[in-house]
């Protein structure tokens, strides 16, 4: 059985190697720019950024998700009729749109190591406690991408008219179910372009992690850079793997967009 | 016959009824209480480990790095304003080679981090060390601040050519037609009727890159300038003290939300005669 599981896992390594967009047998850096510097393997520093470029994807992508159910509870809260949890939510805003990413980023990193400390010290565990660098960029960028996503939020909130939710309760759905059912809908089509732009700074945020340590596109380029003395090139090929990560993201924006409009399309 | 003999006295109104304690009232009162229990446990930190002399040895810095903070971003918002001007309207012109040219510019720079382009920039640049000499222009490339006000001016410029080219074209075509039709030339028209109005869909755009910039300054600590970031990770890594992450983010906080405030005056002054 074990010996089926190691020959799944294999295969499919050994397809995800082959479709490689990066170090792969059809990738760019063995296509085009295979020469000392950038080769895979041992002789370069290819499969090293190539690292690098799934950290920053997989940062991002972690990432979203956190920031945008945070967000939208944020934007519930901050239109709640109740007057303490519109302003809890507004110090949030506040706070964390008036930081800086990387002072946010300190802080989290530097105060979780601290609270975990003092945490295990009371439960009774002596010894050293360090902060996975991924789980504390993910949380300060998830935290900044929150305060900002609720903004983009609540204006789009606002831009649905009350007469909406009065047909949803007017046909006999309860809140949760015109929420989900009409508001929502119409809440992503009017949000998404701000949705995007959040999406592009949250992309360009993760360059941050790398300076607490995370191996990233800018970090691994960094260090090869310090390697080889060959710094410009080396930091032109990690600007070029932004933008291709930029142009990714603007194509699956606008296939998100017209999925959202299909329903338009036709009339 | 009946009539009334005396007046019924005034009565009070009932009592109103009695507010529901709802599910949004409590977690309201939570994370109100959440805010609260961390504003005095980040006081009282600050009480416990108050230091005189740490304030009196650190203190300074702290004002002369939020000098250099604001010196780079007002420097590098006047400069990436001037280079913004002919960057918008080679975006803007017909010539597909001019327009192709800015707006690739405007892509890169607004499509990769800045943290990135700085260290091209100060590391990337760094490496021509032999060919900048020759160029005589070794001097400038060799201070870190120069490199973070060349990076910053080249970054604030894209953005300020998006923002002025999508405020130029917000302006209706009707206003260009109405200045044809007074004879006006092409050069008073824009500057007397397009840019006045321009500037003001402008305004938002322009207080939001701002403020984005001093945020974004913070990066500049990484490559050696001693800005509030810059000073605050050097009395960091001396005291080992975490208060000082907290008067950093005080300081941003104060001069980000000052910035907002006087934002919005400006935005009612100057467009009170669009009010109804």
């Amino acid at each position: 059985m074990s010996g089926f599981f190691t020959a799944i896992v294999g295969a499919v390594s050994a397809f995800l190697g082959v479709i490689d967009p990066l170090c792969g047998p059809v990738g760019i850096f063995n296509l085009f720019l295979g020469k000392a510097l950038l080769a895979c393997g041992d002789a370069g520093w290819g499969d090293e950024i190539a690292f690098g470029f799934l950290v920053t994807g997989t940062l991002a992508i972690a990432t979203l998700p956190v920031g945008l159910v945070f967000g939208f509870f944020i934007a519930l809260a901050k239109q709640s009729e109740e007057k303490s949890l519109r302003l809890a939510a507004n110090v949030y805003t506040t706070l964390f749109r008036g930081l800086p990413e990387l002072l946010t980023l300190f802080i989290v990193y530097y105060g979780l190591q601290i609270l975990v400390q003092n945490f295990a010290a009371a439960v009774g565990y002596q010894g050293t406690v360090e902060i996975n660098a991924f789980f504390a960029g993910m949380i300060a960028l998830g935290v900044v991408f929150s305060a900002y996503c609720s903004e983009v939020l609540q204006s789009a909130f606002k831009a649905i008219p009350r007469g909406q939710y009065e047909a949803g309760y007017a046909l006999g759905l309860h809140h949760g179910r015109t929420m989900q059912l009409i508001v929502l809908p119409q809440l992503v089509r009017i949000a998404l372009p701000g949705l995007g732009n959040l999406w592009m700074a949250l992309l360009k945020d993760t360059a941050l992690v790398s300076v607490i340590g995370l191996p990233d596109i800018l970090r691994q380029t960094s260090v090869a850079a310090r390697v080889t003395k060959e710094a410009f090139e080396f930091y032109a090929v990690a600007c070029l793997l932004f933008l291709v990560l930029a142009f990714l993201s603007s194509l699956v924006f606008s296939g998100i967009e017209s999925w959202t409009k299909r329903s338009e399309a036709a009339r | 016959m009946s009539f009334v003999t005396a007046l019924i006295a005034p009565q009070a109104p009932p009592p109103a009824p009695p507010k529901p304690f709802t599910a949004a009232r409590f977690f309201g009162n939570v994370f109100l209480g959440v805010w609260l229990a961390l504003s005095v446990g980040i006081f009282m930190m600050i009480v416990d480990g108050w230091d005189p002399a740490k304030f009196t040895k650190y203190g300074p810095s702290y004002l002369s790095g939020l000098g250099v903070t604001l010196t780079l971003v007002a420097l590098s918002i006047v400069l990436g304003g001037l280079i913004s001007l002919p960057l918008a309207f080679a975006r803007m012109s017909k010539n597909p080679v001019l327009s192709w040219i800015a707006y690739a510019y405007v892509y890169f720079f607004r499509g990769t981090p800045l943290l990135m382009q700085l260290f091209l920039v100060y590391y990337g640049l760094g490496s021509f060390s032999a060919e900048l000499k020759e160029l005589d222009l070794w001097w400038f490339f060799r201070d870190a601040w120069n490199c973070a006000l060349l990076t910053f001016t080249l970054n604030t410029a894209a953005y300020q050519a998006e923002i002025l080219r999508g405020a130029i074209e917000s302006v209706p075509r009707g206003q260009h037609e109405g200045a044809a039709a007074l004879g006006l030339p092409k050069k008073v028209a824009f500057f007397k009727i397009i840019l006045p109005q321009a500037l003001i869909v402008a305004l938002r755009p322009y207080g939001n890159e701002i403020i984005l910039m001093i945020k974004g300054s913070a990066i500049v600590a990484i490559v050696t300038v001693f800005d509030l970031m810059g000073e605050t990770r050097r009395a960091f890594s001396r005291t080992f003290d975490y208060q000082t992450y907290l008067w950093a983010a005080l300081l941003y906080l104060v001069i980000v939300e000052l910035l907002r405030n006087l934002w919005n005056w400006l935005e009612n002054r100057l467009t009170r005669h669009l009010k109804r």
